[in-house]
């Protein structure tokens, strides 16, 4: 696919070396505006009322939810599953598109890094606090004790405390390495004492000598490697954590290609999201360019595809299984008293993603917009069917119960949508958004 | 004092001194290290105060305590209503548990959840602490004096004074009161019980001239006719009845047999919800479908007919298998209209039923009452000058209660014997609280020839004095009731027994046994023929009140009970409520859903409960709510309808009504949402006649599953023991002590409405209950769940933390102090048998501030009712059924001590140990001669959700239905959720 780059331009307005470098520093060097702050102080806000609704649960109790004797699990491990979708994006990104030398991923790779990041921290939230005993959490670590009491190495859980800190460090130390030789030139352009020692102290004295180049690309490609196979691991765990149980809908075996396409598809919508705002308000349009929004939207088309694929998957074998509670489980999901929600699901992740075939819509930034956000509720929809219109009536009918979030369990996912953007807010604002080392690159191409 | 050298350097005092005077004498170094030590010192030191506020240890220790080794003591529960022959289990000094006695002939080693809960009322918050005049806290002498002062003077005015009591079966409180009169000859004694069985005993004494309730022996029965008679849950002696009832319910491989029973009712009561067939009707047509039956066979047999109209109901298949089992036949009825009543005596006449199935024997003597004397003492209420209440509060459970309300207000001498506030004792002048049950001497005889004893557990926890000995007092007799008691027994027991013993010996047997059955040999009273008088009313109207009795909560003595509130109603699963209970027809017709509040009579709202098989323009509603003085946990809990009783020479328990649908709506608190069991393979059942040819019927997928039985993994051996349970489906009634028993042995926190509104009830059993069929009269289906304890178990593989694990002895047991809470467990575990600590309930958590307990179920008095062989569980860790592991280790270790084998039965689960119908069975798997293990081995038995390959430890065996019929095919019923 390297013939894109003769088709179109990867980044617009003839920019040569130095206008790339004043573009992207715009940003740290200049004040921010106020739109800038009021952004901050809504997230930030938001991210302190979920903090208080957090230290509240954890005080007085999971009670506060509305969560129950059947439904051990609502919003919050729904929101850790969107949570951990979401933070695919950038390490496909990253890593599986520089494997295969996608150089278009350029201009978008270091804000989507920045963006998993982010999402991961929000995800890994959640199992910590929905547990009962948040204070004995440690429990999950296998660390030596006296007591001689050691982890189940058989339970999905302790495999997803592992994936997901295996892929968070990973990603953290992706992003970061890539971050260095920018860094580098931050630091050369900062004038007060102060900034430039955070960014001296930050970019490990790079100097951009021939050896640190290669170096720096060296431990690229590695890391890159080992990410590449974690992207699909991280979400094939977490399907585990449903897959390997008993309960009707959860324990199927399409689960673990079926979520790892469906985090992709969730991480790319918010990966759009998050740029076709900061393109506009940080005029980054000629770096993100129409091209990179197309381009992306194929890779929803694609995934979208696949997990619609999965949604007929599951509802044929629901039937061919001849299990009668399989197929009571998805009749259940699409008639039940939770039908709405399937129907949303259905909605905005198999029938609206199939818009980007028209060229025009695809090329709309406007339309691209909408579609994002749309597909992210419905991603966040798919994890809340399958959740609870699984548990909610499964074997026995006499257990059978309806769950509805509590008002906390509501402010806790806005808090870690708070923490979310108060930390991308606070990024744009320190660290460059555009890996420009890399988009550099790209023009010396041409 | 000669100083003796050490050494050569410090022989002298002087050079020490003169050392230490060059040095500085405290340096920086110095400061900072005992500063240091000190700030460290007393940091520690503050955290190592042991919390032993209030141990006291014992300073001569009684022979027979042994610390955490428990001891039983024979006693007797009766609350005016129902009687059961217990066990108190008293450790350390405390009663904790009530278990049944086994060497009653009545319960037989069974209660009822009432008795089970009873021990809570001990520990009430809310008891009265010390005698109280006008409201006023005072001691014994003072309230002595001013009441022996006032009944002299009334003595001396000939004024009236009045006992008011519920039926009284102590012979000796019957003396005591004998006693009180002599002194005080003005005094009536007026009784009266709020269920009212007037009707039952008016009859009987005119058709057999006894006024007494007979025997009935419905194990001798064949077939078994109710009519509005809950006998499995509240009428009369229902643990009694189950006992019997059971005994011909159960089948075995060896004994295809069973009896059947067809209940004819208004409201879907717990008996109903058992019968093969239930018929359903109007109270208004009862007396008449009745007599029509009487005709039936009176017709058969050439006998005079009684004037009747058209039955509502066909009964003539009813008569036909009736008279086919005269003899072997009982008709019983719960109304309390004394012709109805007739009538009935008059149906089991004919039949031949009486000497075979209805016995008078050995009568049962628990009510006594007489409604027209109490009628006729409310209704002239003024001319009395005293009034003693002794246990009973006829402002809250007699109808026309506002006449003792405002007489109340005139009466210089008014006097209640409470344990605890109520409506009545709030109104009295001088309150006298009498002690607990567990407190107290007493002795009961509940049935002719049956004579038993209560013994104090413990010492009394609050200056109060038992009701005999506050009567004695104001009698001026300076003897104690205990000695009453013993030479009251010497003459009236004991001279009737064989004398085997000296009456010392007799009387220590006596209180160790708790029991004393006498060989009865009284003679059949002789029936008197003569139903000219009876009169059938016959009244329609277009909605109907039919008032029961609740079975948990009963008459309403016990709504301060947390226990018995969050039990959930038996038919219903409602729990903290009464409400209306209507069916599906008259819901479409009025446009009700379950929550509407409806208005009865345009005098009290009440919220409506669509019932399945409730009869179409009648409408149920149970007695016992509605207490506006009661505590805590029974304050303001539904609505109050004894004020809707009628009243006159029989209380009446139905009646017309007008209803009225107003705009509000009012949540019940249900534990179970879903009515149907969706087609699914949940329960298994058969029918009578198909069980006798081929006894797996309806059972046949059991084989089938069990072929299919294969695992990649090596199975596990069980070397030593192999627990399992055995649930006879065909067995259990659903009265719910199990899970009261099971709460109560466990720990099980109380959770209160709004929790169990939100689905977080914490029972770790529970009683499953399906509709099939027709939703206007349903087949019920019933299963108690617990933990399966599976060998596969699915909640096991996904605890990270492996807090919940298998034990070498097959039980799926959880470590609490591991558990962190992810309740994947409770997700994966597919028979939802798992509770998780919402909030901290128990006040057992590390964090300050966060206690949720709205029945205050951990302040220091309740908590002294937990069990101490069961940890408490802090917030946020899971808990369930554990087997009773500790009943086991309890057990296992006495076995050890006295070296021998364990035997087959002695362990018994709280559940099993309390159950009425002998449905469940726990022991050993391993053991070939064990009673589960035959269970195990019979056609019936079945597990669980088999088919996902969970292999659990509970088996429950197949329900026969003695019907002719097939069975309904259960998809048909509409579910109903909230």
């Amino acid at each position: 696919m390297s013939e894109l780059s003769t088709r179109e331009e990867l980044i617009q307005g003839n920019k040569d070396l130095k206008t790339i470098t004043d573009d992207v520093f715009k940003p740290i060097i200049a004040k921010p505006n106020k739109l800038w702050f009021a952004g901050l102080l809504l997230a930030a806000s938001a991210a302190a009322i979920g903090i208080i609704s957090i230290v509240l649960t954890i005080w007085k109790g999971i009670g506060l939810w509305g969560v129950n004797k059947t439904i051990g699990w609502g919003w919050s491990i729904t929101n850790f599953v969107w949570w951990v979708g979401i933070g695919h994006a950038g390490t496909f990104i990253s890593a599986i598109l520089l494997l295969f030398r996608q150089k278009w991923r350029t201009s978008i790779n270091r804000s989507a890094e920045a963006m998993t990041i982010f999402a991961v921290i929000c995800a890994g939230l959640f199992p910590l606090i929905h547990m009962g005993r948040f204070l004995f959490g440690f429990f999950i670590l296998p660390y030596p004790n006296t007591r001689d009491v050691w982890v189940n190495f058989n339970s999905p859980l302790l495999w997803d405390v592992f994936a997901i800190t295996t892929y968070f460090l990973v990603s953290l130390i992706f992003w970061y390495v890539g971050l260095i030789p920018d860094l580098g030139t931050v630091r050369d352009r900062m004038k007060t004492k102060f900034k430039k020692t955070f960014y001296r102290f930050l970019s490990f004295g790079w100097t951009g000598s021939a050896k640190h180049w290669q170096r720096f690309e060296i431990v690229s490609f590695t890391l890159a490697g080992l990410a590449a196979p974690l992207v699909l691991s991280v979400h094939t765990i977490v399907s585990f954590d449903f897959a390997t149980s008993v309960i009707p809908g959860w324990h199927t075996t399409i689960f673990p290609p079926y979520f790892v396409a469906g985090a992709i598809f969730s991480g790319f919508a918010m990966v759009l999201t998050l740029l076709i705002i900061a393109r506009k308000t940080m005029n980054l349009q000629d770096y993100i360019t129409i091209n990179h929004i197309e381009l992306m939207n194929k890779i929803i088309i694609l995934t979208g595809s696949i997990v619609g694929v999965a949604y007929l998957t599951e509802l044929f074998m629901a039937w061919y299984s001849g299990v009668e509670y399989e197929l009571f489980a998805f009749i259940n999901r699409a008639t039940g008293p939770y039908w709405w929600a399937y129907w949303i699901m259905m909605t905005c992740n198999v029938i609206s993603p199939q818009l980007f075939w028209f060229k025009k819509l695809r090329r709309s930034v406007w339309f691209t917009f909408i579609m994002s956000i749309v597909i992210n509720v419905g991603m966040w929809f798919e994890r809340f069917v399958i959740i609870v219109t699984s548990l909610h009536r499964d074997y026995l009918p006499s257990s059978w119960e309806m769950y509805k979030p509590t008002l906390i369990e509501v402010l806790i996912f806005v808090g870690t949508l708070g923490i979310f953007f108060t930390l991308f807010l606070l990024f744009v604002r320190f660290f460059p958004v555009i890996a420009m080392a890399e988009v550099k690159t790209t023009i010396k191409n041409k | 004092m000669t100083k003796y050298w050490k050494s050569l350097d410090g022989n002298s005092i002087q050079n020490k001194e003169e050392k230490v005077e060059k040095k500085s004498p405290t340096n920086r170094r110095d400061f900072l290290k005992t500063f240091g030590f000190g700030l460290a010192s007393t940091f520690i030191l503050s955290r190592c105060e042991n919390a032993a506020h209030k141990a006291i240890p014992y300073l001569i220790k009684p022979e027979e305590v042994t610390p955490s080794m428990a001891n039983y003591y024979a006693s007797s529960f009766f609350d005016g209503d129902k009687f059961n022959s217990i066990l108190v289990k008293v450790l350390d000094g405390r009663p904790i548990k009530i278990e049944g006695n086994d060497l009653s002939g009545i319960s037989q080693g069974a209660t009822n959840s009432i008795a089970q809960a009873s021990i809570l009322s001990l520990y009430d918050d809310t008891r009265y602490r010390k005698p109280k005049i006008d409201g006023v806290n005072t001691d014994w002498t003072t309230t002595d004096k001013q009441i022996i002062d006032q009944l002299k003077k009334i003595k001396k005015e000939k004024g009236k004074i009045a006992i008011v009591s519920p039926t009284i079966i102590s012979p000796s409180t019957k003396k005591v009161i004998t006693d009180f009169i002599k002194e005080y000859p003005t005094t009536e004694h007026i009784t009266y019980d709020s269920i009212s069985a007037a009707g039952l005993l008016d009859a009987n004494k005119e058709s057999f001239g006894k006024r007494v309730i007979p025997d009935y022996r419905f194990n001798k029965a064949q077939l078994i006719a109710g009519f509005n008679a809950d006998f499995l849950g509240t009428w009369l002696s229902p643990v009694e009845y189950t006992k019997q009832y059971v005994q011909n319910r159960q089948v075995s491989e060896d004994k295809r047999e069973m009896s059947r029973h067809v209940q004819i009712e208004s409201g879907m009561s717990l008996t109903g919800s058992n019968a093969d067939e239930r018929i359903i009707i109007n109270p208004s047509e009862e007396q008449n479908l009745i007599a029509c039956l009487y005709n039936y066979i009176a017709n058969k047999v050439g006998e005079k007919e009684i004037t009747t109209s058209k039955p509502a109901q066909d009964i003539t298949k009813l008569g036909d298998e009736l008279f086919k089992n005269k003899g072997k036949s009982i008709v019983v009825c719960g109304t309390n209209n004394k012709e109805t009543q007739l009538i009935v005596n008059g149906i089991n006449q004919l039949l031949g039923n009486y000497g075979k199935t209805i016995t008078f024997n050995q009568s049962l003597l628990t009510k006594q009452a007489d409604d027209k004397q109490m009628d006729g003492f409310v209704n002239g209420i003024d001319s009395y000058q005293g009034v003693i209440f002794y246990d009973c509060n006829p402002v809250y459970d007699y109808p026309a209660s506002e006449k003792v309300t405002k007489a109340l207000k005139n009466i210089d001498l008014s006097i209640s014997l409470s344990t605890i506030p109520d409506e009545t004792s709030e109104l009295v002048k001088y309150v006298c609280p009498a002690n607990n049950y567990l407190e107290s001497w007493n002795d009961f005889n509940p049935k002719e020839g049956i004579y038993t004893l209560s013994q104090p557990c413990i010492h009394t926890i609050f200056d109060t004095r038992q009701e005999q000995e506050s009567l004695l007092m104001w009698a001026g007799i300076e003897k104690e009731y205990y000695q009453i008691i013993k030479e009251n027994w010497k003459l009236v027991v004991y001279s009737k027994t064989n004398r085997a013993f000296d009456f010392m010996g007799f009387w220590n047997k006596s209180l160790q046994d708790g029991v004393v059955e006498l060989e009865s040999k009284s003679t059949e009273p002789k029936y008197k023929n003569d139903l000219s008088a009876v009169k059938i009313i016959e009244s329609k109207s277009e909605v109907e009140l039919h008032i029961y009795e609740s079975v948990n909560i009963g008459s309403g003595k016990h709504a301060n009970n947390p226990w018995l509130q969050e039990l959930p109603d038996p038919v219903s699963k409602v729990t903290w409520d009464n409400y209306a209970a209507i069916s599906p027809a008259l819901a479409k017709e009025r446009n009700l859903k379950t929550g509407d509040v409806l208005k009865i009579n345009g005098l009290i709202e009440i919220p409506v409960l669509i019932q399945p098989g409730q009869a179409k323009n009648t409408i149920s509603v149970a007695l016992g709510y509605g207490r506006t003085v009661a505590g805590k946990s029974g304050k303001d809990i539904g609505t109050d309808v004894y004020q809707l009783l009628k009243t006159g020479d029989y209380k009446e328990y139905s009646r017309d009504i007008t209803i009225e649908k107003t705009l509000a709506f009012k949540e019940l608190a249900t534990t179970q949402l879903h009515d149907s069991m969706e087609g699914r393979d949940i329960v298994r059942e058969t029918t009578l006649n198909k069980y006798k040819e081929k006894p797996s019927s309806g059972n046949e997928r059991h084989k089938e599953i069990e072929k299919h039985h294969q695992t990649l993994y090596q199975e596990y051996k069980y070397e030593g023991h192999h627990w399992a349970m055995a649930v006879d489906l065909n067995a259990c009634t659903g009265c719910n002590t199990c899970v009261a028993a099971c709460s109560i042995e466990n720990n099980v926190p109380i959770v209160g409405k709004e929790e169990v509104k939100r689905a977080h009830e914490m029972h770790w059993m529970r009683i499953d209950r399906y509709y099939a069929g027709d939703p206007e009269n349903p087949e019920v289906i019933r299963q108690p769940v617990m933990c399966q304890h599976c060998d596969n178990a699915p909640c096991e593989n996904v605890c990270p933390v492996g807090a919940t694990n298998h034990s070498s002895e097959g039980i799926n047991q959880m470590a609490y102090n591991r558990c962190i809470g992810t309740r994947y467990c409770n997700n994966n575990c597919p028979y939802k048998v798992r509770r998780f600590n919402w909030l901290d309930y128990n006040k057992a958590e590390a964090l300050e501030g966060n206690l949720y307990d709205p029945h205050g179920m951990t302040e220091d008095l309740p908590r002294m009712v937990l069990n101490p062989d069961v940890t408490i569980r802090a917030k946020g860790v899971i808990e369930k059924c554990s087997f009773c592991v500790q009943r086991i280790q309890e057990k296992k270790l006495k076995a050890k001590l006295e070296n021998r084998e364990l035997k087959d039965g002695e362990i018994q689960p709280a559940c099993q140990q309390t159950c009425p119908a002998n449905a469940i069975v726990f022991g050993d798997l391993n053991d070939k001669n064990s009673k589960v293990y035959k269970l195990f081995k019979q056609q019936r038995r079945y597990h669980l959700l088999e088919e996902l390959h969970t292999l659990p430890s509970v088996g429950y065996l197949t329900k026969v239905r003695n019907k002719k019929n097939q069975i309904s095919n259960y998809k048909s019923q509409k579910p109903n959720h909230g």
